[in-house]
């Protein structure tokens, strides 16, 4: 009854999206108000029935109902609770349908937060909004149905890939969707502006702190993901550049150089053409994504179960939504016009000259993702593109967006002067050297590769300090530094903290890279082995069982200099179900090192091999990762928005460029 | 250049599109094998019924003949064994057999069981024969030619089809050269 | 018969130094870390994307055995990779070879920087030229349309 309820649902909402769709963009090129005005409405009911069937299918595995196919397919009796629920996403039909959630989410909030926005823009934005609802809706109807039935029912279901069994696993998909389904919010911006011919700077305020908010979201789950795989597989590593991997990297970086595109267009009406194509390319990268992973073309350890059929389908999707935005992009671009000059040597050509440094690496992400594909549909051979690859790429890449990063916010909008912004930054860039000469010392010996890491760093972040310290000083006297401090609007705290966070990550990284350490011993019980200052005892296994699984508990204890400091307990657990073997290693976390401990397989009565891994400021890759994402945050709140959304409907008086 | 510009975009999109499209139909882990055209791997290994007695691939110089990679854990190996021996009872080629990885009693018991096609099979125990000859999943078969060199490799369970079209034919040229 | 209690008195004492300093877990660990470090680099061939290293595979363990030997044998890096790349072509790699093939693979993302640097370079340069005259002409011809009473559509 009630996956056949789920089915109605999904239906209802497809029809509803179909009228969303036509309403809007038909509506706004008639400019029939009445049909504009009806899209709010079907947006919402879109919305209501997609919930609807999202919790028909929640309802279908907390209640271990196992005459559904999916269900069986991913979850077990003996499943806890929480991960029944996070069972519901975890194959690839229920993450459709969570895909699908998160967009009529999204476009919910575009309904409830658009009212100072013309109604024609709002209709086109909705539309568009509704016609990929459609495309999706389409294809888990007709391709991904969640809600099949099995008959005869299973008496128990195939157990969810203990991998997933993770708190990780309940966030990570959810916070990845939302980024990827909200960067079709800036997409629809750009079609309705590409539509409209109206592209300008109020465009470009209004669709900011929308992309800004989905770029945050994203920032999160691509974080999560690389926090989740360092806990869950027992390795220690945190970023593989798996296929799957760059799928979300690389909306995030054209996302990164999106976010900073509409700036300029939002202060300057420049670079136009540019952020929009740059908002196509976003969307298209989260598509692009969605192929990769379920379509079996390329090989990764995240992808899907994968079929053929799917992949046409949405090769056939991303053709139409993409294929027709970028043909309307040939159409309409060029009556964009270019908007505000600037010099050379300028805020808009330092922040331009960020978008190329993150447009060249997400293309070389793509480039080293497909290669290996493109070969082998040529005829040329087979060869694999792995981390040797990208992190010999990416890095180098990287670097000079870090020098800009600290130069871009202190030149002027429309004219720099050098010999200025030289001066204003001599004592960043001489803390900068200090740190990087300085600082590995303190580590135990000094590399080439870290001093270059936390000298980038070390300059991000002075150049930061910086610029907060210039907006207190040069504040008109008689004024004290907190009143002058509470002025700065928070769009500006946001940014600091944005940048200050990927100052954070690039150290976490450097430090990591560069003096990680680890030690793989046997140990019977009793024996220490010594490993980054601290002393790691082995006091034995014994069997523990937990809900669905059985497993042999080792006991480690920690001290350092005689001192204990913590009490660690890796597993080895095999999972009933799907008699899966799987690592689970124990994690003693700390703000300047990780202690990961991993249990290997025993060799003998009671000598097990062990793994003792030193990580030393690793957790400040995902503190940094969190800052950028609360720095997006406290952008996308700042006053002028709130302002805006509060003051009726803007009247608007430019022309449209034509 | 000036107009054009805004076309790029579009043009590699369509090119992504098309090689896409020709990688659905495409196996990413297929792995082809470097030693097409290049001389069989030198081995010397026992046999699995004769123990006492070895074999090795210089024994089969001046004839054309077919090496199977078998093993009595292996699960396609069953799909394609009526194939083989369809195969050997044509007596169009000489089949052999390397039985990798396996035990054996297990593999002798296997054979007898599902048929023999084979006129001799070796015992690979630890697999560094089927390394030396890129075996990394089981079955796989390999044509060598008169000359001892490689010709063929079907990867995965031979078909009817696959020894129709590609095998016969080849055979048939070879040993004509 | 007085050696006994001497014997035990031993025994007692010796039992406590039973715990001790781990041995590494591989024979050799010198030897280990380099047959982990080139592990590091090269494709599980029947896993879903993973390294030699990782993989729990069979076939993945037969191939570090494989390395570890021949690496004990003296050979060096790039004769263990020579003879698997022989054996199973360069799918067994994470680190593309340079070829003609891969030098797109290879300069391309350098050649994508420097091609995006010129091409802005090139519309910097002539927006700056080029601004102000269209905005005059656009301008001026809205702004006559405006005084006209005729709404620009």
């Amino acid at each position: 009854m009630i996956p056949e309820l789920g089915q109605l649902a999904l239906a209802l909402a497809l029809s509803l999206a179909l009228a969303q769709g036509l309403l809007g963009l038909v509506g706004a090129a008639r400019g029939d108000n009445v049909w504009m005005a009806a899209t709010r409405p079907a947006a919402r009911g879109q919305f209501v029935f997609v919930a609807i069937a999202f919790a028909c299918l929640t309802s279908s595995f907390v209640a271990n109902d196992f005459s559904v196919a999916y269900v069986v397919s991913n979850s077990n009796s003996a499943l806890p609770l929480q991960y029944r629920i996070a069972g519901v996403w975890g194959g690839h039909e229920g993450s459709m349908l969570l895909w699908v959630l998160m967009l009529s989410v999204w476009t919910l909030g575009v309904t409830l937060f658009s009212r100072h926005l013309p109604q024609e823009m709002v209709a086109r934005v909705l539309g568009v909004m509704g016609l990929v609802s459609v495309g999706f809706l389409l294809f888990i109807l007709f391709t991904s149905n969640p809600f099949l039935r099995l008959f005869p029912a299973a008496p128990d279901g195939r157990d969810l890939n203990p991998l997933l069994q993770d708190p990780g696993m309940v966030m990570h998909p959810p916070m990845l969707y939302m980024g990827y389904v909200g960067f079709s919010i800036a997409f629809a911006f750009a079609v309705a502006a590409l539509l409209s011919g109206r592209l300008d700077a109020a465009w470009a305020r209004w669709s900011r702190p929308w992309t800004t908010a989905a770029w945050c979201f994203l920032t999160v789950g691509i974080a999560l993901g690389s926090g989740w795989a360092y806990y869950e597989l027992g390795w220690g590593g945190w970023w593989f550049w798996d296929p799957v991997e760059n799928a979300s990297f690389m909306p995030w970086l054209i996302g990164t150089g999106l976010i900073h595109s509409l700036a300029v267009t939002e202060k300057r009406g420049a670079f136009r053409s540019w952020t929009v194509l740059l908002a196509i390319l976003a969307f298209a990268l989260s598509l692009l994504g969605t192929f990769l992973v379920r379509s079996g073309v390329l090989t990764s350890v995240h992808a899907f179960a994968t079929d053929p059929t799917r992949g046409i389908f949405i090769l056939a999707l991303l053709a139409l939504v993409i294929g027709g935005s970028l043909l309307l992009y040939v159409w309409r671009a060029p009556k964009i016009g270019l908007g505000g000059g600037f010099e050379p040597l300028s805020r808009e050509s330092f922040l331009l000259a960020n978008n190329v440094i993150f447009a060249a690496a997400a293309g070389s992400v793509l480039l080293g993702t497909l290669y290996p594909l493109a070969l082998d549909a040529s005829g040329l051979g087979k060869i694999s593109v792995g981390p040797p690859y990208f992190e010999t790429v990416f890095v180098p890449l990287m670097a000079p967006a870090l020098f800009l990063m600290g130069v871009g916010p202190l030149a002027r909008w429309k004219q720099a002067s050098l010999p200025d912004l030289v001066s204003r930054l001599r004592w960043a860039l001489a803390a900068a050297v200090l740190a990087a000469l300085a600082l590995p010392f303190a580590m135990g010996r000094w590399g080439a590769l870290v001093a270059m890491g936390l000298l980038l760093a070390a300059w991000v972040a002075a150049s930061g300090f910086m610029q907060l310290y210039e907006k207190v000083r040069n504040a008109a006297g008689g004024v004290s530094a907190w009143t002058r401090l509470r002025s700065v609007p928070r769009a500006t705290y946001g940014m600091l903290l944005a940048h200050f966070g990927v100052a954070v990550f690039v150290v976490g990284v450097t430090m990591v890279k560069g003096y990680e350490s680890e030690k793989d011993v046997r140990m019977e019980p009793g024996d220490t082995v010594e490993l980054g200052g601290y002393t790691f005892r082995f006091d034995g296994v014994r069997d523990v069982t937990g809900p669905n699984y059985v497993a042999g508990r080792a006991r480690i204890a920690v001290s350092r200099s005689g001192s204990p400091v913590t009490t660690l307990y890796p597993e080895k657990r095999i999972y009933r179900v799907q008699n899966m073997p799987m690592t689970e290693a124990a994690i003693d976390t700390g703000f300047t090192r990780d202690l990961y401990v991993s249990l290997g397989d025993a060799v003998s009565d009671s000598a097990w091999v062990v793994r003792v891994h030193h990580k030393p400021f690793i957790d400040w890759i995902w503190g940094g990762c969190l800052l950028m994402a609360l720095g997006g945050a406290l952008a996308a709140s700042d006053r002028r928005y709130r302002l805006a959304a509060r003051r009726p409907q803007e009247q608007y008086a430019a022309s449209p460029a034509r | 250049m000036t107009m054009t510009r805004f076309a790029i975009p579009i043009a590699v999109f369509v090119a992504l599109l098309a090689l896409l499209g020709v990688g659905l139909k495409l196996d990413p882990r297929e792995v082809p094998s470097p030693l097409i055209g290049k001389p069989a791997p030198h081995f010397e290994l026992p046999q699995l019924h004769e123990t006492s007695k070895t074999f090795t691939e210089r024994d089969m110089r001046g004839k054309v003949w077919v090496l199977n990679v078998w093993a009595s854990w292996c699960v396609s190996c069953r799909e394609e064994h009526p194939v083989l021996l369809d195969l050997a009872a044509s007596g169009a080629v000489p089949v052999y057999g390397l039985n990798y990885k396996d035990r054996r009693e297990d593999g002798l018991k296997w054979l007898k069981g599902m048929g023999d096609p084979y006129k001799l099979s070796i015992f690979d125990f630890d697999g560094r024969v089927g390394i030396d000859y890129g075996v990394y999943g089981v079955p796989e078969t390999y044509v060598i030619d008169k000359a001892g060199v490689i010709r063929y490799k079907r990867i995965g369970p031979l078909t009817p089809q696959i020894v129709k079209e590609k095998v016969l034919p080849l055979v048939r040229d070879l040993e004509r050269a | 018969m007085p050696r006994l209690p001497a014997l035990l008195l031993f025994a007692f004492l010796a039992a406590p130094v039973a715990a001790k300093e781990a041995v590494p877990a591989a024979a050799d660990p010198v030897l280990e870390k380099r047959v982990i470090a080139l592990s590091e680099e090269l494709r599980c061939l029947v896993c879903q994307n993973q390294t030699l290293a990782e993989s729990n595979a069979p076939l993945a363990e037969d191939l570090r055995n494989q390395v570890r030997e021949k690496m004990r044998a003296g050979k060096s890096e790039r004769e263990v990779v020579e003879f698997l790349v022989e054996r199973y072509g360069d799918f067994v790699l994470y680190r593309p070879p340079l070829k003609a093939t891969t030098i797109l693979l290879w300069f391309g993302p350098f050649l994508l920087l420097a091609l995006g640097f010129a091409v802005l370079l090139r519309r910097v340069r002539r927006r700056r030229q080029g601004t102000d005259a269209e905005i005059n002409d656009a301008d001026r011809k809205r702004a006559a349309e405006l005084l006209a009473g005729s709404e620009p559509r």
